[in-house]
């Protein structure tokens, strides 16, 4: 790993941000969080992020239309979208990924397996689907 | 003999007039003579008196019989060609009256035969028009036949009396009686003719038709409804709607029945499931709040203690997210089945879309790629309307003037498309449509886009292709399964169902009287069946009864009865080599005693037929005791009859005298084969005795009464 690994958490919902931010922390992240939708386009424009982990139910602006502005974005390519949400039904799934997101993770979720599956994301050198 | 008075007259005015003609000769001759030889003449004449008076007579009777000869010739032809004129009207077109004669008469005649023709020509036309009617009532009828046949609802129409005149497959689909029931061969329950009452609970069909009558007052079209257990288990909603006859008196009712067991297994299962969620969450959730108010509240704790409160929590937690997960699972599938979804197939949603979307915005609207395999469950009104106020918003804000649909399968979801080409929309405006309430024009709903994207458990969002300047809003739709393809019944004429029989409405009332009734009018059951043996009080034993329905003269070959029959006894080879039946064959089959009060449900109301009646009738009698079931309606036997009405012929096998009215003889010792054929033979026999003046069915008993006993004498 040349640098470390920058993660963007956004989520209205501070306990789940709370053990996120910890466990990526320990994980050998750099992390920030945005509360909202709109607060995430900012940071994802001035930071850089590697990965962008994004809760779908938001207030201002959902985690569908950040993800949908990301994509609209050609030098945003490269950015990584994990999509986390407490709907998840096929047609949501289908809509998450159909928006451009790299990964649709449906909570509940085991941390210790999100981060693996980050991990792994970014070892098959994956870029986002067109 | 006796003259008639004219003639008479005619004669005694031809003597008076020759014995006229006569005397004023005489009287001539005196005034023309000389004065002087007057005297001489009376001499003369004196003398020749006898002679006179012979010539006269002779005259007379002459002149008489002219007369009688000549006004007796003119009457006589007269009647005659009355007779003619009269057989015009019996006999074949090409006769006409002879115009010979005289030409008073003759002419006469000739204008009784142009009668006769434009007579003819207006009969001709009648029977042609009449002709033409009849095959087009044909035609109606039998596109009604395929239009019920395809209907997805069961449909019973019966008379006042609850007797049935008109049914679908469908409905006798609906309700055939249960696998276990029916084993062994078809058994319809539903039937022309029968009552309604055996096939639905009699006290629901009673308090469906006292409401109708109750509304009978008041409403335009009175109806009821229900939802009914039927014997095969399944769960129907029955619609009773009434239609009227004269006078607003009930004149029948119409039965639509719809199988609403899924719905209501559906409904029941969401119950379940939210029952199982809220027990299946509650202990985790208990077992988590303590171990984890445990570890707040102790801070002090021992270290062995505390990894095990830590472990607990995290099992828990674990346990917690499999049981949510597997409940909104099943939450997904059963969303699926809501009652107000429809299966329909997308190329169906997208047209009906179309012309609602070109009908209000008035703007060209074409489909562009739709898979026509695919099937959606959706609410097609509401998704209608909401691609419908999506486009009235794309074409009002943006000034979109075209629009496209399409559909594919995606996966798992269908795809529902609306495309076009140039303004790129933001997605944020989308996240604002979606809660508005639906408007297209002045027609406005309180659903939103969301709602309605909520109540399919379904997605929508928008995609642009920035190069190509097109946009599409798609619609993830919940996949649906084809309908039920009812099979296609032709609609040929020899081949049409006979599901229905309005006749019924003229003739069948109460079984009572039926003595007097026509045998053409009557409904019978011609059965057959195949024994052990041919002595039944030697305990031989029926091992299959075949049996079809006869309703208004027309044999029902949907509505027929055919079981085997396990005997409990080995089976003759004899009689083995007849119907080629042996008992392994009837091993798994049910006992009489299980088959005989079907039979007899099934011969209710009917009078029964069957070939060499006595004997089969014999073996159910003797069943009498044992199952408690008694046949007591009237019997016909083909044999009999056939002996009424060819009483010269010895031999009444069935087949010789199938052969004998025609009937061609296939299918041959079955029961239910034997049945048809019998059926077939009986229908010929019917107009045979009629001629012979044998016409209800008191007189063909009596008729077939005596001649079994000449039968016996000889």
């Amino acid at each position: 790993m040349s640098e470390t690994r920058k993660v963007l958490i956004v989520d209205d919902e501070p306990n789940i941000v709370t053990a996120l931010e910890f466990l990526f922390r320990r994980s050998g992240y750099e992390v920030q969080m945005a509360a909202n939708g709109a607060e995430a386009l900012e940071r994802v424009d001035a930071w850089r992020p590697d990965v962008v982990l994004l809760d779908v139910m938001m207030p201002v602006r959902s985690g569908y239309e950040v993800c949908q502005k990301l994509r609209e974005r050609p030098d945003l390519a490269p950015v990584k979208i994990v999509m986390l949400s407490a709907k998840g039904s096929e047609a949501e799934v289908n809509k998450g990924l159909s928006l451009g997101a790299d990964l649709y993770i449906t909570k509940p979720f085991s941390t210790q397996e999100l981060v693996s599956t980050i991990n792994r994301l970014f070892e098959a050198g994956a870029t986002h689907k067109p | 003999m006796r003259f008639p008075k004219g003639v008479a007259l005619w004669v005694a005015a031809a003597c008076a007039g020759v014995l006229a003609v006569l005397g004023v000769g005489a009287a001539l001759q005196y005034w023309a003579a000389a004065p002087e030889n007057r005297p001489h003449l009376i001499e003369v004449v004196g003398e020749g008196v006898p002679v006179v008076v012979f010539g006269a007579t002779l005259l007379m009777a002459f002149a008489g019989m002219t007369a009688s000869w000549l006004f007796r010739r003119y009457p006589h032809a007269a009647r005659q060609l009355a007779e003619q004129s009269r057989s015009l009207l019996a006999a074949k077109k090409g006769f006409r009256v002879a115009t010979a004669g005289a030409p008073p008469l003759a002419e006469l005649a000739s204008v009784i035969n142009q009668l006769a023709d434009a007579y003819h020509r207006v009969e001709h036309d009648l029977e042609q028009r009449s002709a033409e009617t009849r095959v087009r009532v044909e035609e109606e009828r039998d596109r009604f036949a395929a239009l019920m046949s395809e209907l997805s609802q069961g449909v019973l129409v019966c008379n006042a009396d609850g007797r049935i005149l008109l049914y679908n497959p469908r409905a006798t689909a609906l309700l055939a009686p249960s696998a276990q029931e029916g084993q062994g061969g078809g058994y319809t329950p539903i039937g022309l003719g029968r009552s309604v009452l055996a096939l639905l609970d009699r006290n629901q069909v009673a308090h469906a038709l006292d409401m109708i009558q109750h509304q009978l007052a008041e409403v335009d079209r009175p109806q009821a409804r229900f939802v009914a257990t039927v014997p095969n288990g399944a769960l129907l909603r029955v619609q009773v709607a009434a239609f009227l006859g004269a006078g607003r008196k009930l004149a029948g009712l119409v039965f639509t029945l719809d199988d609403v067991s899924s719905l209501v297994g559906r409904e029941s299962q969401r119950l379940r499931l939210l029952q199982s969620l809220a027990t299946g969450v509650r202990a985790p959730v208990a077992n988590l709040r303590a171990a984890t108010e445990n570890l707040a509240s102790f801070p002090d704790m021992a270290a062995d203690r505390r990894t095990q409160f830590v472990d607990i929590a995290v099992a828990e937690a674990r346990l917690l997210t499999e049981r949510l997960n597997t409940a909104l699972l099943a939450y997904a599938e059963a969303l699926k089945g809501s009652l107000t979804l429809e299966d329909m197939r997308a190329v169906d949603l997208l047209a009906v879309a179309q012309r609602r979307i070109a009908d209000a915005l008035q703007l060209p609207v074409t489909i562009e790629d739709v898979d026509p395999d695919v099937w959606l469950r959706v609410d097609s009104f509401a998704i209608a309307h909401a691609m419908t106020f999506l486009a009235a918003r794309l074409a009002h804000d943006y000034e979109i003037r075209a629009f496209r649909l399409r559909a594919g399968p995606g996966s798992g979801f269908a795809e529902v498309d609306l495309v076009w080409t140039g303004a790129i929309v933001g997605s944020d405006a989308l996240s604002l449509w979606e809660g508005e309430p639906m408007r297209i024009g002045v027609e406005e709903t309180p659903l939103t886009l969301r709602d309605v994207l909520e109540r399919h458990g379904s997605e929508a969002w928008l995609q642009v292709d920035k190069i190509r300047q097109i946009s599409r809003f798609r619609l993830l739709l919940p996949r649906g399964t084809a309908a039920v393809a009812v099979p296609y019944r032709s609609a040929a004429v020899d081949s049409r169902p006979e599901f229905y029989d309005f006749d019924l409405f003229e003739h069948i009332d109460r079984v009572g009287a039926l003595a007097d009734r026509p045998l053409a009018a009557l409904s019978y059951t011609v059965f057959d069946t195949e024994t052990t043996g041919l002595e039944p009080s030697a305990g031989d034993e029926i091992i299959s009864i075949g049996a079809v329905r006869i309703v208004n003269g027309r044999m029902l070959r949907q509505e027929v009865f055919e079981q085997l029959i396990n005997p409990q006894r080995p089976i003759s080879r004899e009689s083995t080599a007849v119907h080629g039946i042996d008992g392994r064959q009837l091993a798994n089959e049910p006992t009489i005693d299980r088959v005989l009060p079907r039979f007899h449900r099934f011969c209710e109301d009917t009078v029964l037929v069957a070939h060499n009646a006595a004997f089969d009738m014999r073996f159910l009698e003797l069943k009498e005791a044992a199952t408690g079931v008694r046949f007591g309606q009237p019997v016909l036997d083909t044999l009999l009859l056939s002996a009424v009405v060819h009483p010269s012929m010895d031999n009444h096998h069935l087949d010789m005298i199938a052969e004998r009215v025609g009937v061609r003889v296939i299918g041959r010792h079955t029961a239910l084969g034997d049945a048809l054929l019998t059926g077939e033979v009986f229908l010929r026999l019917v107009p045979l005795l009629a001629e012979r003046g044998i016409v209800t069915l008191a007189q063909a008993l009596d008729a077939s009464r005596a001649t079994y006993h000449s039968r016996l004498q000889y």
